[in-house]
Formats: structure tokens, sequence, C-alpha cells
């Protein structure tokens, strides 16, 4: 690991260590660039990692203060919860499930195939799956994604067994165990997934992919990297000729340390991320930092989501094994017919007694709620992804009357359902629940959307810096070395989760760094 | 006054408070799947600084919140001991004491000992109450994030220890057809 000095003003400093600075800083390593890589959170491994809800929840999320406003429900369950991220090195990368997908070629020009919406501020992305394509391949082998690159797919568990039969008596076709970052064979020094049914909570086998344990030690043993866990940045500093020069962070020991910049680039997940430009106005930038066009913070995605779990007179032990087993994605399509655009994914889920019980329908009480519990054995349940409309509306803002640890003003996440979510969530819980009926479930359960883990758009991609944030290299408009390395970048949000692309982009934005740093072009 | 006296004189106090101190019992059924899991089926909680009554009520209140029909009444002490542990906080130990009182004027007298469809009613009669909010919450914490709640709801927590399930069960349903192996291939392929 190098140790790279406080005004070493010649290294690329990445501003967390989840799938997309994580990734990024492993990629420009390998290219022999030096990197400082900050992250707010504490390094943790498999070792560490603890198979208990709420314990895992207080080892890794994010619990630093947020609040909410909009008609979302979550405001209402999860006033200071908005979304369910992680503060670690690795970051939501050690809690995400492994569902890998691409994202599918009408999806990059939601604007031309959709129309334009009423309330929605659809755009097409600057780039396609084309283009894209030979990096999705990258990503896919870099993460060992099942179903890609010779990998088998993983084996379907009791909960996929529901799902798939509820499934294909209601005629649909596409429906197998999925594309995983999870080993479905010992790779790349790590093992096979042992079913343990904990992905939620960082995988202790190693089985799934994380940044933690495969691109950051791959990054340490170049010589190139120099991690420093525990490092909360509170600022982006400018130069005359507006050209960022350093970051500004706090230590574990609650110092204020200044650390010069040949290039910045940011990937805090897509809360932190726009409160940080927000946080780093200036005179010359007094909207923020890169916010010429007015869009950091807007746009705020969060996928449509919903569960459906379902109540049977026999067993499923739906805990065992892989927490997404499984995938219906015949729902995925475009559709307008349906009476919404874009599609939805229908993916296994489940939860342990303890966030069931949190989750299932969040301050309810009585007899419906214990009775849904007392079923817990003999339950089944799949999680609903899908396209969400971004709006200008729907933003992170700075709440300046409330300030976190460091005193500095907490992102405030703005939500409003679009008509056209209404709408996919009531076609979703519909099909779903017939999913399980068709397998005969005595009743069935529609959660509401848990706290966001799937964040996006509030730095989004255009060609047109009037438009957008950033290009289609995730560079700002406003400020050549500074770039937008995470789910920020996305100008929709696409049914898909989000990783596998996030990922993909970092890939791409290293040569594109590696390419402008040689040129001397930044 | 001598070493033996002023330690008589502990013992006695310690005595005293014992016997002042609020306690709640339970015997937890033989039918119970945590009758084995328990090291006595007998059970105890000495109060801190909830009142016997508080405690009580408390109880009866989060039966009638979260009613599970065998559920043994040693799960919902569990709500009462983390909220007398809360108490210790003293705007919490008078939101609490309060929350008793509105309880019983809404069960015309006594909550605890009232029918369970007065106890209904008075809950839904003070649903909008920051009490009613901490208890509820408190609630889904308390009687769903334990070892004897685990065991009485069959989830089987942590399986590190056990090795996961790849050789436990996590496809060992029978009342549906398996997948064909294009879907969902076999562990064999491991
Ligand atoms: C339970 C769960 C399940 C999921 N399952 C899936 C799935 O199956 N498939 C999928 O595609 N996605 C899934 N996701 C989403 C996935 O985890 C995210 O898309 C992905 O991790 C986002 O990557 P990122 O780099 O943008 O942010 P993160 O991975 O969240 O990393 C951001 C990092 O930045 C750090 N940071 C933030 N602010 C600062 C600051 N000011 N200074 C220093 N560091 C900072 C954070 O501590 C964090 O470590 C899931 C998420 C959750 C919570
Ligand atoms: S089920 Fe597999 S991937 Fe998930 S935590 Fe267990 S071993 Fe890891």
């Amino acid at each position: 690991m190098a140790a790279i000095a406080h005004n070493d003003d010649t290294a690329v400093v990445i501003i967390g260590s989840g799938a997309g600075g994580g990734t990024l800083a492993n990629e420009l390593c390998q290219k022999g660039i030096k990197v400082v890589l900050l992250e707010a959170g504490k390094r943790e491994s498999s070792q560490t990692f603890i198979q208990d809800e709420w314990e895992s929840f207080n080892q890794l999320a994010w619990l630093d203060k947020r609040t909410t406003s909009g008609n979302w429900r979550v405001a209402t369950d999860f006033p200071n919860l908005p979304a369910w991220t992680c503060k670690t090195v690795g970051g939501t990368t050690t809690h995400w499930a492994g569902a890998s997908l691409r994202l599918q070629e009408h999806e990059f020009k939601a604007l031309t195939n959709y129309g334009k919406l009423e309330g929605a501020n659809l755009a097409d992305w600057p780039i396609g799956l084309a283009e894209l394509a030979p990096y999705y391949a990258k990503a896919e082998h870099k993460m060992g994604v099942t179903r890609t690159n010779g990998n088998p797919g993983l084996p379907g568990n009791n909960n996929f067994k529901v799902l798939y039969n509820g499934a294909t008596k209601l005629g649909y076709t596409k429906c197998s165990t999925g594309h995983m970052a999870i080993n479905s064979k010992f790779r790349d020094h790590r093992s096979s997934c042992l079913q343990m049914g904990f992905c939620f909570q960082g995988c202790k086998s190693g089985a799934k992919w994380s940044t933690l344990y495969t691109e950051i030690p791959l990054a340490e043993e170049t010589g190139h990297l120099d991690l420093r866990p525990q490092s909360h940045v509170v600022q982006i500093e400018t130069n005359a000729a507006g050209k960022a020069t350093a970051v500004v962070y706090v230590d574990a020991a609650g110092k204020t340390q200044r650390q010069k910049a040949r290039i910045v680039a940011v990937a805090a997940n897509s809360i932190e991320t726009p409160r940080l430009l927000l946080n780093s106005a200036s005179n010359q930038f007094p909207d923020g930092l890169a916010n010429s066009s007015g869009q950091v913070g807007r746009n705020y995605m969060r996928h449509l989501t919903a569960s459906v779990y379902a109540v049977f007179d026999e067993p499923v032990h739906m805990w065992r094994g892989t927490t997404m087993a499984g995938i219906i994605q015949d729902e995925a399509a475009l559709k307008p017919s349906r009476g919404f655009v874009g599609g939805y994914e229908m993916e296994t889920i489940s939860l342990g007694l303890p966030f069931m019980a949190a989750f299932i329908n969040p301050g309810a009480w009585g007899s419906d709620f214990t009775a849904a519990l007392d079923g817990y054995t003999n339950m089944a349940g799949m999680w609903i992804v899908g396209e969400d409309m971004p709006r200008e509306t729907n933003r992170v803002t700075l709440n300046t009357a409330v300030k976190d640890q460091f005193g500095q003003p907490v992102p405030n996440v703005h939500y409003d359902d679009h008509a056209n979510d209404l709408a996919m969530r009531a076609h979703a819980f519909q099909q779903g629940g017939n999913v399980y009926r068709a397998v005969g479930a005595k009743s069935v359960i529609e959660t509401p959307p848990y706290p966001s883990t799937h964040n996006l758009g509030t730095a989004r991609m255009s060609n047109d810096p009037k438009l957008g944030v950033v290009n289609k290299h995730g560079q700002t408009h406003d400020v050549k070395n500074l770039f937008i390395s995470d789910g920020s970048q996305f100008t929709t949000s696409a049914a898909e989760n989000p990783t596998l692309t996030i990922v993909t982009l970092a890939i791409r934005q290293a040569d594109y760094i590696a390419s402008a740093m040689s040129k001397q072009t930044v | 006054m001598d070493e033996g006296a002023s330690q008589q004189n502990a013992l006695t106090r310690r005595d005293m408070i014992r016997r002042t101190a609020a306690v709640l019992t339970g015997t937890i059924a033989a039918t119970s799947a945590l009758a084995t899991l328990a090291p006595t089926r007998a059970w105890a909680l000495e109060l801190q600084t909830l009142s016997q009554h508080d405690g009580e009520t408390i109880l009866a209140f989060g039966q009638t919140l979260y009613p599970h029909a065998t559920l043994p009444t040693a799960v919902y002490a569990m709500l009462v001991k983390d909220l007398d542990v809360a108490a210790k906080d003293p705007a919490t130990a008078s939101l609490l004491r309060d929350g008793t009182a509105s309880l019983d004027s809404a069960a015309g007298g006594n909550f605890a000992a009232a029918t369970p469809a007065a106890r209904l009613a008075a809950a839904k009669a003070i649903e909008k109450t920051a009490y009613f909010a901490k208890v509820r919450s408190t609630c889904i914490t308390s009687l769903y994030n334990n070892e004897l709640a685990f065991a009485h709801f069959g989830y089987q927590g942590a399986s590190w220890p056990k090795g996961g399930y790849i050789h436990r069960g996590f496809n060992d349903l029978t009342w549906l057809p398996n997948p064909p192996a294009a879907a969902s291939p076999t562990v064999g392929v491991l």
C-alpha cells in the first residue's frame, strides 16, 4: 500500500469505496495511477460480519441523520432513514444481494421510446447498450456473474421453487436463478455460495462479490493505493481556474485534513454525492460545485419498489439460501398496453424474523399483522424493482436547519411518486400476488417500499451542459478534473438493479481518465 | 457504628428493596416450543424503575397490540424489560407512567384487567399519542428480535456456525415439483 503525502497533487482522489469508487480505484491502480481512496466508514471483513440483522445494520449501515419530505410512504415510515446504504470499506456492496443485470437497449432511450410524460423529466442517455457492451462483459468477468463467462447458475432454494412454479402456472417463461455476482463454484480465490441466507448482512464466506475483498485488496497489491478508512469528506476545494485542487476530510481522530488532488472522483452514493457538491459551494460556484445546470440533486430516483409475501399451507423456510435466489423477467419488457411505461423485475427476497417484523407493514399492529408473522415459516417472498420516473422536484437538498456530527447541513430527500409509478406498482402487486395464488397461497401481503437501496440520478448524464451535470464519461461539465463515479450519473433508472451498470461505468471511466491524464487534457 | 452493624444495615436495606421491588412472573407452557430452550419454565422479571402496575399494563398492552395466541408471556415480558431500561431516562419514565393512566382511563379503570375487546378499544383511543408510538415501536424489536421468539416462529437465526444451509435444507421443499436444471442447476455442479 502506498503512502501518498497530503500535499502530493499528482494522485486521483476518490471519495467512497463502494461499487463505483472501489472499482474505479482498482482499475486506475492496475494502470499504474496513484489513488487516494477516502472512505467514511471502518474496514470490516468476512470474519467480522455479523449474522444478526439489527447488529449487522448497526455495524455497516449509513446511520448519519437525514430528513425526508414528499408523498412517498418511506417519509412516513422512516422519516430519518430514507435510504438503506452502507458506511464501511466496500460501501453498500457489503449489504447488497448480488443481482447483476444489464440494462435493456430501449431503456437507454427512455425519452425516445416512452415519449414525453407530464411531470417526468425523461431523457435519453448519451450512451447506448452497444457502446457499453464490452464494458459490461468486463464487469461480469470481474464480478463472476453467474450464467456469464461459463459460470453456472446457482441452485435455487425453496423460495425460488415457489416463485418458479407460480411463474410457470401464470405462463411466464423468463424465470431462473438469474445473473448473480455470487460464486456458484470456487473462483477468484473465493469460495462458492454456502446458501447461508445472510447476503444482506455481509457474506461471511466471500462468495458474493464486494469491493471490500476483491477490488480493494487487488488495488493494494499494486502498491499504488492509499486507502484511508474513517475519513469523512466534507468539502471539495477549487482554484481560480475552476479546477478541483483538494479534498477536505475529517479523519478517525476527528482531525481535519486536506488532501491535494490532480483529479477528484465522487462515488459517495446518490444522496451523499450531491450533498457534497452542494456543501462545496463557493463564491465561484455559488449554487454548489458543478451545478451550473441546476440539476445537482434533482431527478433523484429510487426504483419503483414493493414486495409481495404470501403464506402457504406447507413450509417454505424462505430464509434458507441466497436472499435473491431467482427472478421473473417477463414484466421487464416495454408494454405500454399495461397502462404505464417502463417495466419491472420480480426477484425473490427474504427477511429474517426481526426485519420482517420491522418492514412487512411499518407502523401496523393488530391481528392482521400478527397473523402474517404467525405464518412466517410457510412464507415466500418477492421484491419488485421497476423503472421509476425522474422528476426535477424529486431531489436531494441541504437541510440547513439540521446539522450532522461535523456541523454540516444534512441531506433532505424529497420524493413524490409519479402516476406512472403508482400504476406500475398496482400492476406489480396484482401480478406478484397472482404468482403466489397460482400455487395456492392462503394469504398475500402487499408490502410497501423499504428505505431506498437503489439511489440514482442526482448528477445525471447528458451531452448538454444545460440539461445534465456530467458527460458520457461521468466528467462534470463545469469542472474538468471532477468526476462522478456512482449511480448519480444515471439519466434514467431502467428496471434493473443498478450495480452491474455502476461497475461498468467505473471501468469505462478509468480508461477515459487514464487516457486524459496521459494526454494532459485534465 | 461498627463494621458488622453497618453491613447488616446494608443487607437489611437491600432486603427491603427486594421485598418492595415490582416483579412480574409467569410460566412457559410445557407444550411450547420454548419450554426446552429456557433454563426453567418459570420466569420472573424484577423491575428497576417501573411500578408493578406500569409493568402489568405494558405487558397487557403488548399483548393487545401484537396478539399471538400461543406466544408465551415470557416474550411479552421482554417488552416490559426493555421499557424498564428505557425508563431510566426521566422523560421516558413519565411518558410511560402517564401512558398507564391514559390506558386505564380509556379502559374504564384497569386496562390490564379489562376484557380483550375493551383493551382493543382503549388502544385505538390512544393510537395518536407519543406513548402509543413508543410502546408500539419498541414491540417490534423487543418481541421479534430474541432467541425465544426465533424458536417460537421457527426462524433459525445465524447459519454460519452450522455451515449455511447448503447441506441443511435450503432446497428441501417437496410440495411443489423441482424446477428444471436449466432454471435451477443442481448443487452437483459446484
Ligand atoms: C440490502 C441491499 C441489497 C441490494 N441488492 C442489490 C442487488 O442485488 N443488485 C444491485 O445491483 N444492487 C443492489 N443493491 C444496491 C447496491 O448496493 C448499490 O447500487 C451500490 O452499492 C452503489 O454503489 P455506489 O458506489 O454508488 O455506493 P456505495 O456502494 O454505497 O458506496 C458509497 C461509499 O461512499 C462512502 N461515503 C459517502 N459519503 C462519504 C463522504 N462524505 N466521505 C467519505 N466517504 C463517503 C460511504 O461510506 C460508502 O462506503 C442493494 C443494496 C442494499 C442496501
Ligand atoms: S447465501 Fe451465499 S452469497 Fe449469500 S451470504 Fe450466504 S454464502 Fe454468501
